[in-house]
């Protein structure tokens, strides 16, 4: 076995270096292409410039392009005049993931002249799912050269331009000013109020979407772009968001769940609502402003309601504005603190968690060293993720038990449903060991308990396991699947 | 069934009440309720949201974190009140007077993408 074992270690740690290795040549490739792609327009631009109008021919469009969008073009929505202003828009898209994949591929499809893609986030095999301009073979790369890639095989016309960053107070406003129009494709708060005030603050639209497990949400926000105080303007997102939500009600996709097709939905309907801004008659009257929510398994399926108009005390876009470009880029506008951020509990003492590792072989002793059909079990195991998380994976004998329906009872109740009739046998002194997925609501599982005196003040132990399912997999199950 | 304001007393207000975004995991992970609410406050005015949100807790909420749904006596940030599908600040808010059959929605924005 062992030889064998020792040649698959070999073959993987290959395997990864060369993976490592072509990721590295593929982002190497991609920043030349941009220098050639650079040199390309610059010389067209000078063509242009001398040639004037006399220049090859009397059609704005070439003759591949017009085949290209014509069953777009031929949409009266559209016609010749807006089609010409997707080639002469530029848009940036800020996050190349669930919403900006699907943003971009219609963008970079109908014609957008400019397209500028701003993450700087590598590709990981669990963005594939619902990202879909990235490749399997891509993981591990940038996600703008990832996405960039994808686009140039789909639509060689537009100009794509990577930023290969996280947007940063200090970088936005410089960043946005060479765009017309921005996509808020983000997933923390704290990014989605700095793109909002920047784009505010540059007179530019924004579109903003932002999607968690079955639902979806959108808004086109500072439309028409007026200058801050000027009420005609439409609303950002301050005025219906003047306060940042608590930092632990904020859930990411990657601890709430996505469904694919959702977020997809909410990034082609962002593509859909700059193509209607990029193609708008001026003249023609804004529409009061909206929120489109999507919910996969409502009926109806989207609904949309008329939110707020700008709000006249607003941080931003009002006449008392306190937010300026120079609190943004000087760092006095601190989005970190005014969002906060959940930290990781720690509120257990070190004596009240145990390592994935002593949990291994405290439960192996009771499973090996002792007759099971004689002696109770030595332990009880709790596992507190949802009964799905548990469904796709859990401990040996452990009980689920939802940390939601723990934290749902209140404290004063004198035994809450949820606790199993083990814990409340009367002199059990048999340890309790909780887990979860990370490690964090196993501690407010056993803070819970505790308080609810299942320790029996400190007869027995109740404690967690340090770093969840996660540490089992690290320390003792390299098997175990990571979801 | 009541005839005038004035027999007001023991009459109640059926309304729909929907949680979205989320939150219906804090009732029961029950999105749509269809509830009957007083048609008087105890000061004799008639029901407005800001006597729906503690209602709202103390009858139909499930979860004991109250702070998820309810801060400083008003709807935490980051929740959307929606009274017949416009924003309630279109519609004056917390002093908005129910009416029989409205539509209420709370919604939690969503910050993934």
């Amino acid at each position: 076995m062992d030889p064998l074992n020792d040649k698959c270690a070999a073959l993987q740690a290959r395997i990864a270096a060369t993976e490592a290795q072509l990721a590295e040549l593929k982002q190497e490739l991609a920043r030349a292409q941009d220098v050639v792609a650079d040199a390309r327009n610059q010389n067209s631009t000078v063509l242009n410039e001398s040639h004037g109008s006399q220049d090859r021919s009397k059609w704005p469009l070439s003759r591949e392009e017009y085949k290209r969008y014509g069953r777009q073009m031929i949409v009266s929505q559209v016609g010749l005049s807006g089609q010409l202003n997707l080639k002469a828009a530029r848009v940036l898209l800020v996050g190349a993931g669930g919403l900006g994949c699907p943003a971009a591929q219609y963008l970079a499809g109908a014609g957008v002249g400019t397209l500028g893609l701003i993450d700087g986030d590598t590709v990981e095999v669990s963005n594939l799912h619902r990202q879909v301009l990235h490749r399997t073979r891509n993981v591990g790369m940038y996600k703008v050269d990832s996405a960039i890639e994808s686009l140039k095989e789909l639509n060689p016309h537009p100009n794509y331009v990577a930023h290969r960053t996280h947007l940063t107070p200090s970088e936005a406003p410089k960043i946005f000013a060479q765009y017309d129009l921005i996509l808020d494709c983000t997933d923390n708060p704290a990014t989605r109020y700095l793109i909002s005030d920047t784009a505010v603050l540059l007179g530019k639209p924004l579109v903003s979407a932002s999607a968690l497990r079955t639902e979806g949400q959108l808004m086109v926000l500072n439309n028409p772009p007026r200058p801050p105080g000027d009420k005609s303007g439409g609303p950002c997102y301050r005025c219906v968001f003047p306060k940042p939500p608590p930092a632990d009600s904020v859930v990411s996709c990657a601890d709430g769940g996505i469904l694919g097709p959702v977020v997809g939905t909410m990034g082609v309907l962002q593509a859909l609502e700059a193509i209607k801004v990029i193609t708008a008659i001026e003249s023609s009257a804004p529409e009061s402003p909206l929120l489109h929510m999507f919910s996969a398994y409502s009926n109806p399926l989207c609904r949309t309601i008329r939110i707020r108009s700008r709000r006249t005390n607003c941080a931003v876009c009002s006449a008392e504005a306190t937010v300026s470009l120079d609190t943004i880029t000087s760092g006095s506008m601190d989005y970190v603190f005014f969002c906060g951020s959940a930290n990781p509990p720690s509120l257990l003492r070190k004596d009240e968690r145990v390592s994935a590792r002593q949990y291994r072989e405290l439960s192996s002793q009771s499973d090996d060293n002792l007759d099971k059909s004689t002696l109770p079990r030595r332990h009880t195991i709790i596992d507190v993720r949802d009964k799905t998380q548990f469904g796709i994976c859990h401990l040996e004998n452990s009980i689920n038990i939802p940390i939601s329906d723990i934290l749902a009872s209140a404290s004063t109740e004198a035994t809450p449903l949820w606790v199993p009739t083990e814990l409340v046998a009367t002199n059990s002194e048999e340890p309790v060991y909780v887990v979860c997925r990370l490690g964090n609501d196993s501690q407010l599982a056993v803070q819970r308990m505790k308080e609810l005196g299942l320790d029996r003040g400190g007869q027995r132990f109740i404690g967690d396991i340090q770093g969840g399912l996660r540490a089992w997999r690290e320390q003792v199950d390299p098997e175990w699947p990571e979801y | 069934m009541s005839q005038s304001a004035s027999v007001g007393e023991c009459s109640h207000i059926p309304i729909t009440v929907e949680f979205t975004g989320g939150l219906e995991l804090l009732f029961g992970n029950v999105r749509k309720h269809k509830i009957s609410v007083p048609s008087r406050m105890s000061d004799e005015n008639p029901t407005n949201i800001s006597y729906l949100l503690p209602y709202l807790v103390d009858n139909l909420m499930q979860d004991q974190r109250k702070e998820m749904f309810i801060m400083e006596d008003n709807v935490r940030p980051g929740i959307l009140v929606l009274i017949n599908d416009a924003d309630w600040e279109l519609e004056g808010e917390e002093k908005y007077e129910l009416q029989p059959g409205d539509n209420i929605v709370f919604v939690s924005t969503l910050h993934g993408g």
